[in-house]
């Protein structure tokens, strides 16, 4: 039955498209060679020798988050869930981008710590720093491995590879170019991939609309089919009304555009380590405000797409059909795409996937080195030899990635369960930041209980109270909406209860890592350049957020 | 140098001397001088593209055309994508990355090898 759909969706590709497939893989190969030479220090290898430009980091920001399980997944969303998938964005990403750079940046930058969990350890002490860094190894692997078993499955469909021809070939393209060239080959692809995604996505959905007959027409058809509400932001989230998304006003604000997403984007190494890669504060600030434009405007060729291919495919997601919501993008490239762009589509999917597993790798082998085997296993060492580790551990990461991908296709369900069970992880974090860096007298021990404390209880939420039937949640969406509140609630209570009862940390070993305190000898003067009014991080902020406010009047009345 | 002290794993290190370590290292770091240029990665590979999805646009089969609904969507894309590569070659070109100067690279020189 599974391989019927996949025949179904195999894609009219020819030689020329194969031709612009291999150029890609040449190209990115290249750049793992050509990296190479620059990399003589370890900080080299983890974090570009904290020198690059602005633009680049903050276009690998944005492109580390653009893998192709999220183009996939959002525009699963946009069919599934129809406008409301837009909350994802704008409400959902950019306020906490903003944050990270207006707010968070100066202190993980300034205090110059190579990884998020390295400030937990300066911050809190060594038991949540173990835990934290743990925590992520292990799930940076594991998502790794996750996503090239997403990419054999829908390479197997598109192209007809075995699953084991695109978990091996990409595995080793991605294998190598990190190895060589570490997170400078990482970031130079992904800012590859971001232009080659959209090339691929843009014609998509122009054509698409078309044949659609334009918003318009999408207006006109879903309304029809789905009504009114399905084409609105807000419409039918009024706090007991029903909604596809099973989830009301107040979960999206708080759940989703408060605790989830500040906790995906401000504690998430996997991003903030583009932004620690850049050559000066300033810029580091300004990564993740670069990054909120182009996100801003990604659903236009994501959640579009979705939408269209379920006015072309009314049974997509439904039983019976061979379509999951997950074909939505896929079904568009082989009905509307010619050979050529076709050639370009597939390219920029695949780049997307193994942006997607690099960006996981090259953070794995930061936290691996720096916080786990450097402080715990083998101190003491010269630069050389945990240059030598960090390149030796991506080897690791990708074979226990492709590991992972080649068992997850035995149990796919288990490596769902992993990926809910992770997620819940980053909100706590996200508590334990906050309240650590504005709270100079939160101790270390509540840091770690916490952590501890708001990750069980998300976890509980979601797998007995949500799962066993205890509360009433209509979508498991909503469930993770709800369960992040909890997480953060939780978290902040046991850390504010601890904290009464232990001894915080001398304050003088906080400067730098709490609000309100500086580093001794951190007063970098400003580039030259940096204070053209363009370059102000206020202003880039704020207009961001404005954007994304003025980007909900259409969907919103 | 203890390394059992249980606040600072990593052989007593403090906040300070983590800073201290960074510091040096983003002195030795071979990273602004020796990376190339993605510019010109991105410029070459888009112009490539280009010059192939624009030339499978020039004449376009009848059935290519209904499939993209009588969009040339060959031609535009390869257009579209031959001008981002131009752009960035030229951008490269006219902004090219600044060497360090040589007072920077004399310094460096003058700074005692810990290796």
């Amino acid at each position: 039955m599974h391989y019927l759909a996949a025949e179904g969706l195999r894609l009219p590709t020819n030689g020329l498209d194969y031709l612009i497939l291999a150029l890609y893989f040449v190209v990115v190969l290249g750049i793992g060679f050509m990296a190479r030479r620059s990399v003589k220090t370890s900080l080299d290898f983890f974090l570009s020798g904290r020198s690059l430009p602005a633009w680049i980091t903050g276009l690998a920001f944005v492109a580390a988050n653009l893998g192709a399980t999220e183009i996939l997944g959002m525009a699963a969303n946009g069919a599934q869930y129809g406008v409301y998938t837009v909350h994802w964005y704008w409400i959902g990403a950019i306020p906490a981008m903003v944050f990270l750079g207006l707010v968070m940046m100066p202190f993980y930058y300034g205090s110059k710590v190579r990884s998020v969990p390295e400030f937990l350890l300066h911050r809190f002490g060594p038991s949540s720093h173990l835990l934290s860094s743990i925590i992520f190894a292990v799930s940076a692997v594991l998502i790794a491995g996750v996503n090239l078993y997403a990419m054999a499955i829908i390479l197997e469909a598109l192209l007809g590879w075995p699953q084991w021809v695109a978990i091996v070939i990409s595995g080793l393209f991605v294998l190598v170019y990190i190895t060589l060239g570490g997170l400078s080959s990482a970031i130079y692809n992904e800012v590859l991939q971001f232009f080659v995604i959209l090339a691929a996505l843009i014609p998509l959905t122009i054509v698409g609309l078309k044949r659609v007959g334009g918003w318009g027409g999408i207006t006109d058809k879903l309304t029809a089919s789905h009504g009114d509400n399905f084409l609105s932001a807000w419409g039918g989230t009024g706090i007991g009304s029903e909604n596809p998304l099973g989830a009301n006003w107040l979960t999206i604000v708080l759940g989703l555009g408060f605790v989830m997403s500040f906790g995906y984007w401000t504690t998430n190494f996997a991003e903030v380590q583009r932004a620690l890669s850049a050559k000066n504060l300033s810029a580091a600030q300004r990564t993740p405000l670069i990054a909120a434009f182009p996100k801003i405007l990604i659903p236009m060729v994501v959640v579009v797409p979705g939408l269209i291919a379920l006015i072309m495919e009314p049974q997509i997601g439904k039983p019976g059909s061979g379509l999951d919501y997950n074909h939505a993008i896929p079904v568009l490239m082989r009905d509307l795409l010619p050979n050529g762009v076709l050639g370009i589509a597939v390219t920029g999917l695949l780049a997307a996937f193994m942006a997607g597993m690099a960006a996981n790798i090259s953070s794995f082998n930061v936290v691996f080195t720096n916080d786990i085997w450097r402080p715990y296993l083998k101190q003491g060492q010269t630069d050389e030899y945990y240059l030598r580790i960090g390149r030796v551990v991506t080897v690791i990461g990708v074979l226990i990635g492709m590991g992972t991908a080649v068992i997850a296709s035995s149990f796919s369900n288990i490596m769902n369960y992993l990926q809910t069970l992770f997620s819940f992880f980053n909100v706590p974090l996200f508590v334990v930041f906050i309240i650590g860096m504005f709270w100079k007298r939160t101790t270390p021990a509540a840091g770690f209980w916490g952590l501890l404390a708001g990750t069980v209880a998300a976890m509980v939420n979601y797998f007995w109270f949500y799962k066993q039937g205890v509360i009433e949640i209509p979508s498991d969406q909503g469930a993770n909406f709800v369960s992040s509140i909890v997480a953060f609630v939780v978290g902040a209570v046991v850390m504010f209860i601890v904290t009464m009862v232990t001894k915080p940390k001398p304050v003088e070993e906080l400067a730098g890592l709490v609000y309100g305190t500086k580093s001794p000898g951190l007063e970098e003067p400003p580039a030259e350049g940096d204070d053209a009014w363009y370059r102000k991080p206020a202003l880039l902020g704020w207009g961001a957020i404005i954007l994304a406010a003025i980007c909900y009047i259409p969907f919103s009345f | 140098m203890s390394n059992t002290d249980p606040q600072h794993p990593g052989g007593a290190e403090t906040p300070a001397a983590f800073q201290q370590e960074v510091e040096e290292l983003e002195r030795q770091s071979a990273t602004a001088a020796r990376l190339f240029d993605i510019r010109r990665i991105i410029g070459w590979l888009f112009v490539v593209y280009g010059i192939i999805v624009t030339a499978m646009g020039i004449s376009p089969s009848d059935s290519d055309m209904e499939k993209s609904q009588d969009i040339n969507i060959n031609l535009w894309t390869g257009l579209a994508m031959l001008a981002l590569g131009l752009f960035f070659l030229i951008w490269q070109h006219l902004r090219p990355v600044v060497p360090p100067s040589a007072e920077e690279l004399a310094a460096a020189a003058d700074r005692p090898d810990v290796h």
